[in-house]
């Protein structure tokens, strides 16, 4: 087992520990754009997708690597913006006419 | 020379591991981002923070690349049609539409994690198999097809492009069983005897099968949990691909999203009071399984009362308490803004107006706050469940518009039916139920509702909006 899988393997269970323990605190209200972003999250694969595209040798590759990109794009565009549109709209009873970031 | 060993020897060290720092700095901004959508108050921050983790992570793994004019031309085309296609249907969906909206962008991502892995095998594995490489390859293009297809048919389940009803046939599990063996076959082939490109993009065909026929059995009503779950999917098949690359970035991202999801998935099926392999096999919502709700009065002609807006503006009128209980039917007929104005103008006489939210109401959870956010409905006037059901016995109406299986006494009473167990609105304690519904027709999981027959109902038929702003000009003229 080489260093680099061990660091990996390392990164994957630490990460998985956390997004357990910071998702557990979130109320039922945010579910649906907690959803949303974190759907946009995995949109990372748009990083592999462009390497892929890149490194691609012959039309073979170079079309799954469009491919690649053109979903994880989508992926990563219309996942924050939905999310933020939600958001948005979210505001409380004394500041309906602010942003929905500032306190109650 | 392999394109990873190229890749390092002519970057140079040092600036892999500045990238490899990029991505811990956008780890950081994904992890608070998550953090601080926990709150209502720090939730668009959050969104933007994870945002700004995405953008350092995508501009630092620019650098370690070396492509050349074609390529870059390439990939841009494919960024401004990927970005625009996102962009515009990210901005022009109705909030109604969000949940088959998530939906498909969680499946183009699963679609791009095995598309990634595909390629990482034709390009690396098949000159220097190695072992882990190859299993997170198999394991992100499964993982990642059955995610896409099963996007798609829940896509177009919500959007009502396809039935909502559970799509069964005899022997079904047995074909899926077979999918999943042949999967294993190839697995143990790909392994053990012989790489092979056909063999994996045979794989990807069964994989996309497999996503397509376990997705088909389940109801409409259940497909917000089976997209959370599949949202999960694809966050563990980049994760899978980012050990077959070798990128922290794409492990950190994909496993943040793979446990969230699957605990949000779990939070999902508890508020409907049913297990996981329930929603996932039970093909809840069939035809059948809603004679199984109404079996304790099946036979008889069940008689129910219906009401006249003016009747039911005199009764909100002069009412001390009121709850409405907004259903997936309210967003549908564009009816938040009306239902926000009958609770100012109730409110303005004096009614005390609250908002009772089941966790599943709407088409996923939290889903019916948005709708009524987008009305500008304050969030702090929406109650829980478990915060409001208290308040029933001491309520003087309750308006249900456009929901039902939230409100259904089967849930509680009888053992047979299908949602028994889903924890509900206690709306059948309050003194009047009002129901605002189209007809008498069972709800979107097709289960009858006894509540609707209850002495204490009355119903007023018609589309919610048009109801509501009878209702409104009714308590103004009361």
């Amino acid at each position: 087992m080489s260093n680099e899988l061990i660091g990996y393997l390392t990164t994957f269970v630490l990460a998985a520990f956390v997004g357990f323990e910071v998702i557990s605190k979130v109320p039922t209200i945010l579910h649906t754009p907690l959803m949303s972003g974190s759907n946009a999250i995995h949109g990372i694969i748009l990083v592999g997708a462009i390497a892929i595209a890149m490194r691609a040798t012959g039309p073979l590759q170079l079309t799954v690597g469009f491919l690649a990109v053109l979903l994880a794009t989508i992926n990563v565009v219309g996942g924050f913006v939905v999310t933020d549109r939600m958001l948005e709209m979210f505001k409380p009873r004394q500041q309906q006419n602010k942003p929905g970031e500032s306190a109650q | 020379m392999t394109a990873h060993v190229f890749l390092m020897a002519t970057a140079g060290i040092t600036l892999q591991q500045g990238v490899d720092l990029a991505y811990l700095l956008a780890s950081i901004g994904f992890i608070l981002g998550l953090k601080q959508l926990s709150s209502p108050r720090s939730a668009r921050k959050g969104n933007s923070t994870a945002a700004v983790g995405m953008a350092i992570a995508l501009i630092a793994s620019l650098f370690v690349l070396h492509p050349t004019n074609t390529k870059i031309v390439i990939v841009v085309v494919a960024v401004a049609i990927g970005g625009v296609v996102g962009l515009v249907s990210a901005r022009k969906v109705k909030m109604t539409a969000i949940p088959q909206m998530v939906a498909a962008f969680n499946g183009v991502g699963g679609g791009a994690a095995a598309l990634v892995s595909i390629d990482e095998y034709m390009h690396v594995s098949l000159a220097a198999p190695g072992i882990v490489s190859i299993v997170a390859v198999i394991f992100s293009v499964v993982v990642g097809s059955v995610s896409f297809a099963g996007s798609i048919i829940a896509f177009l389940k919500l959007q009502e492009m396809m039935s909502g009803v559970p799509i069964t046939y005899p022997g079904q599990r047995i074909v899926n069983g077979g999918l999943v063996v042949v999967i294993l076959g190839l697995v143990v082939y790909l392994i053990g005897v012989h790489a092979s490109v056909a063999a994996l993009a045979i794989m990807l065909v069964v994989s996309i099968l497999l996503g397509l026929g376990f997705v088909l059995p389940i109801g409409g009503a259940d497909m917000p949990v089976v997209i959370s779950m599949l949202n999960a999917f694809t966050g563990v098949a980049v994760a899978a691909s980012g050990f077959a690359i070798g990128n922290t970035g794409l492990i950190v991202g994909g496993t943040l999203v793979g446990a969230s999801g699957t605990l949000l998935t779990k939070m999902m099926s508890d508020s409907m009071g049913r297990s996981l392999t329930n929603v996932l096999f039970a093909a809840v919502g069939k035809p059948v399984a809603s004679e199984g709700g109404g079996a304790g009065d099946a036979g008889e002609v069940k008689s129910y009362r219906s009401g006249n807006p003016e009747d039911i503006g005199v009764l909100l009128a002069y009412s001390q308490k009121v709850i409405i209980v907004p259903g997936y039917g309210l967003a549908v007929a564009q009816a938040q803004h009306v239902a926000k104005e009958l609770a100012t103008t109730l409110e303005a006489r004096g009614v005390e107006v609250t908002y009772a939210i089941h966790p599943v109401a709407g088409r996923m959870p939290g889903h019916m706050n948005v709708l009524l956010a987008e009305a500008d409905v304050p969030y702090d006037q929406l109650k829980e469940m478990d915060l409001v059901n208290d308040d029933f016995q001491s309520t003087d109406v309750v308006l249900v518009v456009g929901a039902n299986d939230v409100v259904n006494p089967a849930a509680r009473e009888v053992k047979d039916s299908p949602i028994y167990g889903m924890p509900i609105l206690n709306a059948d304690q309050a003194k009047n139920i009002v129901f605002l519904k189209r007809s008498m027709r069972p709800g979107f999981a097709g289960i009858d509702n006894p509540l609707m027959y209850d002495p204490k109902t009355i119903m007023l038929f018609g589309d919610a909006k048009d109801s509501l702003t009878k209702l409104v000009a009714a308590v103004k003229g009361a």
